[in-house]
């Protein structure tokens, strides 16, 4: 940041000032406005001259959303995911990418010319959909975490850390007696916190945030993630084109299930819209290695 | 020494001895074998007559199935002759294209910008903020989205109340809103994720040539223009080298969120189309040739816009 000498602020600095003000605004309102409607009674809601507080403060929605077991059985699947696959992913990615550290391994050369091929080319959305039926894990909560066990991109930041840490001790462990998955497990994993930290974040995000897999390679609604559950509320909302038409009792449902519908999309974003702020360091570190290696 | 030692050793010796970590790593390759290159077998789908869902991929079966006519190359020859073909480059394209030339220069704006403001605190907090719609999912601003854009949604009241328009509508019903919505939603949720890069970069940069510029004279505007954007200009060649690769690739999660049958005249893009033939018309196979075509289309894009940048600015990315 270029540190001017001069301190007085000129109208150009005012500008910039409102317009980044105006940026935040533009940035929080929706989010805001869609906590405020969520807390509203949802048919004061349809009135409308709602802006900055709810008017009939209520919970009811949330209260509909926690005793739904719908939407409580969507949350356990997602929160499944998001643990078991993070943990797993980090794990065994970290892990090839120890092995792969190492440049006397035979074939060194070999696998990484196999992982590098697969950044730019891939079979597609169907082929990938017919591999998923094939080995049967359609309709399996293992669709969400073996598929997603290993990512060449976050191998290679792996790789790039683990490069760097000193080769000393590893050496003694290995006079030890310590085998590599030995040396992996004590050593090499303790040390490497920051990188593990980073990585599972954007995982973690990754299983939070997606829906698809729940859309394509699942028919259970045991087994759908809540943003799948989502996804379905709104798809069909969004093609619904008028709610004043319907008879009474379809257009209250409707209004209804919109507050439900916000109070959803609120308890959902909640975890990591409380989290990012704090964490952001980490998110930025990873966004940077990515850029810089990709 | 080592290196002595170890040609010495025969081919299996050396594999024993590092038996743990041929272990480790030949976990990994063998899932790259199961969910990378698998799939990528798979693509013969394309060039097959009608491939049904219920015959395996590794099986005599399927090896032995019909060919497609043409060649196998029907299933293309059918793409192109297909009446939404041109609807569907359209709508990829033309999306793609404005978000290339509005949704790809204006985080480098906003990086200049919050660049300039004084006060490290309030930076800081701008630009926290500014991450945040990055951590919403497409299916919560999509949720946002159809609350706003609804007949009674707040858009409408507000536009009804300064007497704008005397009715509300349901946007997303309507095609001819589908483009600027997907633009900008797609801003108001990357603007600010996207600058990071930038603003790193911009870190980077050596302090004493602004010292040196301010001497010589040079106001806020030309220190950016003669500073701060060339030596960024590295990486926002980059950065835009991977956007034109990417093209043919319209944000799927954002525009599967919000496509739906009424819209589908400008919001059938190509990932949109293909999972709807395969989904919902069973035709895996005229599927998987319309994905095929999108992969080597983009590939050879990125190949161009990767020459292409070489030649003007030096700056590549293989």
């Amino acid at each position: 940041m270029p540190n001017r000498s001069l301190k007085t602020y000129t109208i150009g600095d005012k500008v910039l000032v409102a317009l980044m003000l105006l940026l935040c605004f533009i940035t929080l309102y929706p989010v805001w406005y869609t906590i405020v409607i969520s807390f509203n009674d949802s048919t004061d809601s349809l009135r409308g001259g709602i802006y900055w507080f709810p008017r009939k403060f209520t919970l009811q929605s949330y209260i509909t959303v926690f005793q739904d077991k719908t939407i409580i059985k969507a949350f356990r699947v997602t929160i499944l995911r998001t643990l078991i696959g993070t943990v797993t992913n980090v794990l065994f990615t970290s892990m090839v990418a120890f092995a792969l550290s190492k440049n006397h391994i035979i074939g060194r050369k070999f696998y990484m010319i196999l992982g590098t091929i697969t950044m730019f080319f891939g079979g597609g959305l169907i082929p990938y959909f017919i591999l998923i039926k094939n080995i049967g894990l359609y309709d399996s909560f293992w669709v969400y975490v073996i598929p997603s066990l290993f990512n060449f991109y976050n191998m290679i930041i792996f790789m790039a850390f683990f490069r760097e840490l000193p080769a000393g001790l590893e050496e003694s462990a290995k006079l030890d007696g310590a085998n590599e998955i030995v040396i992996f497990i004590r050593i090499i994993l303790p040390l490497s916190l920051p990188v593990l930290a980073t990585i599972a974040l954007f995982t973690g995000v990754y299983h939070w945030n997606d829906y698809f897999m729940g859309v394509m390679y699942t028919n259970k609604q045991d087994l759908q993630p809540i943003q799948t559950f989502l996804y379905r509320i709104v798809a069909s909302a969004s093609a619904s084109k008028t709610v004043v038409a319907m008879p009474a009792g379809v257009a209250a449902q409707q209004v209804s299930s919109q507050s439900v519908r916000l109070a959803t999309m609120v308890v959902t974003t909640a975890p990591i819209v409380c989290v990012y702020p704090f964490l952001q360091k980490y998110f930025v570190k990873g966004m940077l290695i990515g850029s810089i290696k990709g | 020494m080592k290196q002595i030692q170890l040609h010495k050793k025969t081919f299996f010796q050396r594999f024993r001895d590092e038996k743990y970590l041929q272990i480790m790593a030949l976990l990994g390759i063998a899932w790259m074998l199961v969910f990378n290159y698998a799939p990528m077998y798979g693509i013969i789908i394309a060039f097959k007559k009608n491939y049904r869902i219920t015959v395996p991929l590794f099986s005599l079966e399927f090896l032995k199935s019909e060919w497609a006519a043409n060649g196998g190359f029907y299933h293309f020859i059918q793409f192109f002759k297909d009446e939404e073909f041109v609807n569907v480059m359209t709508n990829t394209l033309g999306i793609s294209l404005i978000k290339l030339f509005v949704n790809f220069p204006l985080p480098i704006v906003f990086a200049l910008f919050l660049n300039e403001v004084r006060s490290h605190k309030f930076k800081k907090v701008v630009q926290t903020i500014s991450y945040l719609p990055h951590f919403l999912s497409w299916v919560v601003l999509g949720g946002i989205l159809t609350t706003w854009l609804s007949e009674t949604g707040l858009f409408n009241e507000l536009l009804v109340k300064s007497g704008i328009v005397a009715q509300g509508k349901t946007y997303l019903a309507y095609p001819e809103y589908f483009w600027s919505i997907v633009i900008l939603s797609d801003l108001w949720k990357e603007l600010g994720w996207s600058a990071i890069i930038y603003l790193a970069a911009i870190a980077g940069i050596d302090q004493e040539l602004y010292e040196a510029a301010r001497i010589d004279g040079a106001g806020r505007m030309r220190q950016i223009f003669s500073i701060t954007l060339p030596s960024i200009s590295g990486t926002i060649t980059i950065l835009f080298i991977l956007a034109v690769g990417g093209l043919f690739n319209s944000n799927f999660d954002q525009i599967f969120v919000l496509w739906n049958p009424l819209n589908s005249s400008r919001s059938n893009v190509i990932d949109i189309y293909t999972y709807n033939v395969a989904m919902r018309g069973m035709r895996y196979s005229y599927a998987a040739a319309i994905g095929l075509f999108k992969s080597v289309a983009a590939f050879i894009l990125l190949f161009i816009a990767n020459k292409v940048t070489k030649k003007i600015n030096e700056t590549s990315l293989f």
